[in-house]
């Protein structure tokens, strides 16, 4: 078989991290809906402390680590599907996942900043 | 094996495929996917504005908030959110072996439009003060 740099690995595990990570957003946005209907955006006091929360903010950055990997691979697949030319495709991908590892910093800061 | 060297007839005239709903649904998952992974840095951005003490956040949304074009970005968003949490929901079935008829497929893919589009409506109306 011929493999390329850029390739998606050749295996089950990004199916299967594609899955887990859907699930555990699924659970937490179903988590969020309960929680703004029963009121935890009614004030801004109330929101913050809800998200201060230390289950919330477990749940919130496990929600957040795995929206980023999800994208990861989700974002992934479409520059490989598109994006033929090797070297423009690894450059994508280097951007892409530092845009992310970014992302995931940001979001720990902001929720560990409350 | 013979048959996987066959040559394939190709016909990808992208404005010229009549798409079945899955198909449909198909794209619009990829294209709502990758729409909000490129507004992620303005949604954690209101994420940290919602969750800022100081409420400069809450001025600017109250100035932002009626206008039309606004409206029509925001409710986008929803939609987008939707329609990938529903169609992703419809692929987890599918992997469990749920709905892979032909009949079953398509009616999968038209609840997974009917419920994304109903819902963003609701959010859409609550949102205007409508309900």
């Amino acid at each position: 078989m011929k493999r390329i740099v850029v390739g998606a690995h050749y295996g089950l595990k990004d199916w299967i991290a594609q899955r887990v990570t859907a699930l555990v957003m699924a659970v937490f946005t179903i988590l969020m809906i309960a929680a703004i209907a029963g009121g935890a955006t009614s004030s801004a006091e109330a929101w913050r402390g809800f998200m201060s929360h230390g289950a919330i903010r477990i749940a919130s950055f496990l929600f957040a680590v795995s929206l980023f990997y999800h994208a990861w691979i989700g974002i992934r697949d479409i520059w490989m599907d598109y994006v033929k030319p090797a070297g423009l495709r690894l450059a994508l991908h280097v951007l892409t996942a530092l845009a992310l590892i970014g992302y995931a910093g940001w979001t720990l800061q902001i929720l560990w900043r409350l | 094996m013979p048959e996987m060297t066959k040559p394939r007839p190709k016909f990808l005239t992208l404005y010229q495929i009549r798409l079945p709903l899955a198909g449909f649904v198909s794209i619009l998952h990829r294209i709502s996917g990758a729409g909000l992974f490129l507004l992620l840095p303005l949604l954690i951005y209101t994420l940290q504005a919602s969750l800022d003490p100081q409420p400069a956040g809450v001025a600017a949304f109250q100035a932002i908030k009626g206008n039309f074009f606004f409206q029509l970005f925001l409710f986008g968003l929803c939609w987008a959110y939707l329609h990938h949490f529903c169609a992703g929901i419809r692929y987890l079935l599918l992997d469990v072996h749920v709905g892979i008829e032909k009949a079953g497929s398509h009616k999968s893919a038209m609840i997974v439009m009917l419920v994304s589009l109903s819902l963003t409506a609701l959010i859409a109306l609550k949102f205007m003060g409508v309900m």
